[in-house]
């Protein structure tokens, strides 16, 4: 067998047995039902509040926006809180002192990652559709989530490792929090952001999270809908655009800064990151 | 006492045979050398202890040899070959222990040990089968009764363990020991010590292990370097280097029921004037020879001495 269909099937392999590990203990599990059920509860308060300018009702576009909004949030903060924490206890440093373990350990988190973003997905969808009435999928519904979803996790997880390679404790993690959280409360993810100023709705759709909630709303909305989007389109070509850039780039940089990060691991930078933690924890 | 070290323990093992080959290796951050030009060699199954106090360059040096960190200077083989250019080949002959590894937490032992031993089956041969079947592994380090557990779950001496395990699952010709054996109870350390026996007897493995356990050392490392202020100080069998230091040797004995102790730099012509003087009254007669921590301490405190 070749190295490279060993890393493959190891990578493969490796993902599916961590993902099923998200499944069997109570904190990965929680970890699932949380925004589940804190974006439920946001969706029943919401309750007859209308689109503006339609009666459509608001929960309704805002579930397939969350879908979105999950979609880039796996891919950005799970990678990289999943790259800060394996590189502070050591499994990177154990898949490169392994012969090819470094493309297994990635094929692996790639694996783990998307199949964690998709059961969440799921988890939401479920109660979702029981919850608020109006979505719908067609046929080209259809269509559009079997390339949107594979390209929005392309678009963010290389960006995710990106920015978990540059973090240096899980500590720090505030510090991407924040930005994250302030992106997306610009993406119109609960609320419509046409009547925000324009330089705003400007910086809004240069990231992936505002392409993400308006692809999703296109599947799930009617085409009515669409009416209350900027250019009164759901602009799959634009989208399809900004997240090819997003994928282009993340897929030449993520391989350098990874490259980067992992030459710097070895044996006393972990064991030094581990005092610093047992420093921090005793403060 | 002589400094030996330097090239000549490289002339003592045939080129052909050595597994570590290290000469004048300098490592230097900003303007402080880490490691000030050291050399030496270890040849196929051999068990070499690198020993020295802390900041000594140990670490450093072994980094340095498993390909984990770049050298500012010197020639390094290992297997052959440049850490600095080994590929993904050469890595599946390494095998590599760590200390405070944390890796891993919701795996199953034999699920992790299994994971990672099919990324050795591309390099087997037929003189060496890899990766190690992963039950007989499990038996070999004693973790059978645990097998099936979650690796968070582990007790520290049995998480060292695993680690031991994962670092020789490829069946590794070269093995690296950080501090193996920190948390192990006696009885744990002796089996520890047995696997270490079996590898290099059986498997023909050569070790690089570094302890602050001399007592660990004297009884595994053919050899012992060490290392102190980024300079080997002695390189050579622990007999060797006790010899090396004049030290001198404890007297026992017991006589009329009670218990004496006496050192002296020369304890056979001590023991002839004690039985010219008591005869059969001598009884529980024991010479010890300098232990290696004495002869360790001597060395160090001098070096530690001449540098300041």
């Amino acid at each position: 067998m070749s190295a490279a269909t060993t890393i493959v099937r190891t990578g493969l392999a490796r993902g599916g047995i961590e993902l099923k590990q998200t499944l069997t203990n109570l904190t990965d599990l929680w970890t699932y039902l949380f925004p589940s059920v804190l974006l439920l509860g946001t969706i029943f308060f919401m309750g007859d509040a209308k689109v503006p300018g339609t009666d459509f009702s608001l929960g309704a576009r805002t579930l397939p926006s969350t879908f979105g909004m999950s979609l880039a949030f796996g891919g950005l903060v799970m990678v990289a809180q999943l790259l800060v924490g394996d590189r502070e206890d050591g499994t990177l440093l154990r898949a490169k002192a392994t012969p090819n373990g470094m493309g297994g350990y990635l094929i692996g988190k790639v694996v783990q990652v998307s199949g964690m973003t998709l059961i969440g997905f799921l988890i939401q969808l479920l109660p979702g559709l029981f919850l608020v009435d109006g979505l719908r999928i067609d046929a080209s519904g259809w269509l559009t989530l079997l390339w949107i979803v594979p390209l929005g996790l392309i678009a963010t997880m290389p960006i995710g490792a990106v920015v978990g390679s540059l973090l240096d404790s899980p500590r720090s993690f505030g510090l991407v929090m924040l930005p994250i959280v302030g992106l997306i409360a610009i993406s119109g993810v609960f609320y419509p952001i046409t009547n925000f100023p324009g330089w705003l709705q400007g910086v809004a759709q240069v990231f992936p999270v505002y392409w993400l909630g308006l692809g999703l709303r296109s599947v799930f909305l009617p085409d009515a809908l669409a009416a209350v989007e900027f250019g009164h389109s759901w602009r799959h070509l634009e989208t399809l655009g900004v997240l090819s850039v997003w994928t282009v780039a993340g897929l030449v940089l993520a391989p350098i800064v990874l490259r980067r990060m992992a030459r710097r691991e070895s044996g006393s930078a972990v064991a030094a990151r581990r005092e610093r933690a047992m420093a921090a924890r005793a403060v | 006492m002589t400094l030996t070290g330097a090239l000549e323990a490289g002339i003592e093992v045939p080129a052909g045979e050595r597994v570590i080959d290290v000469r004048d290796l300098r490592m230097r951050y900003g303007s402080q050398d880490v490691l000030d030009g050291i050399s030496f060699a270890a040849r196929r199954g051999e068990v070499l202890a690198l020993l020295g106090p802390n900041g000594a360059g140990k670490t450093t040096t072994i980094e340095i040899l498993e390909g984990f960190r770049m050298r500012s200077a010197g020639q390094v083989r290992v297997l052959g070959v440049d850490p600095a250019a080994g590929g993904e080949r050469w890595r599946a002959r390494l095998g590599v222990v760590l200390q405070s590894w944390r890796d891993h937490g919701k795996w199953r032992v034999r699920e992790l040990l299994k994971h990672l031993g099919t990324y050795y089956a591309d390099y087997s041969t037929p003189e060496i089968r890899r990766p190690w079947p992963v039950d007989d592994l499990i038996e070999v380090v004693g973790l059978a009764p645990h097998a099936g557990k979650r690796i968070g779950r582990l007790s520290g001496g049995q998480r060292r363990r695993l680690d031991v395990a994962i670092g020789i699952v490829g069946r590794p010709e070269l093995l690296f020991l950080d501090e193996p054996t920190v948390g192990f109870d006696p009885a744990a350390r002796r089996e520890f010590h047995d696997l270490v026996h079996r590898l290099t007897d059986v498997d023909d493995t050569t070790i690089l292990l570094t302890t602050h356990d001399l007592d660990e050392a004297e009884k595994l490392a053919d050899r012992i370097v060490i290392l102190a202020g980024g300079r080997i100080i002695a390189d050579g069998s622990a007999d060797e280097l006790s010899r090396q230091v004049a030290g001198e040797s404890e007297i026992r004995w017991t006589r009329d029921g009670s218990r004496y102790v006496h050192s002296a730099a020369d304890a056979t012509s001590f023991v002839r004037k004690l039985f010219l003087q008591y005869g059969d009254d001598i009884g529980e007669l024991e010479v010890r020879r300098t232990s290696l921590e004495d002869t360790y301490m001597t060395m160090v405190r001098e070096h530690e001495g001449t540098n300041r």
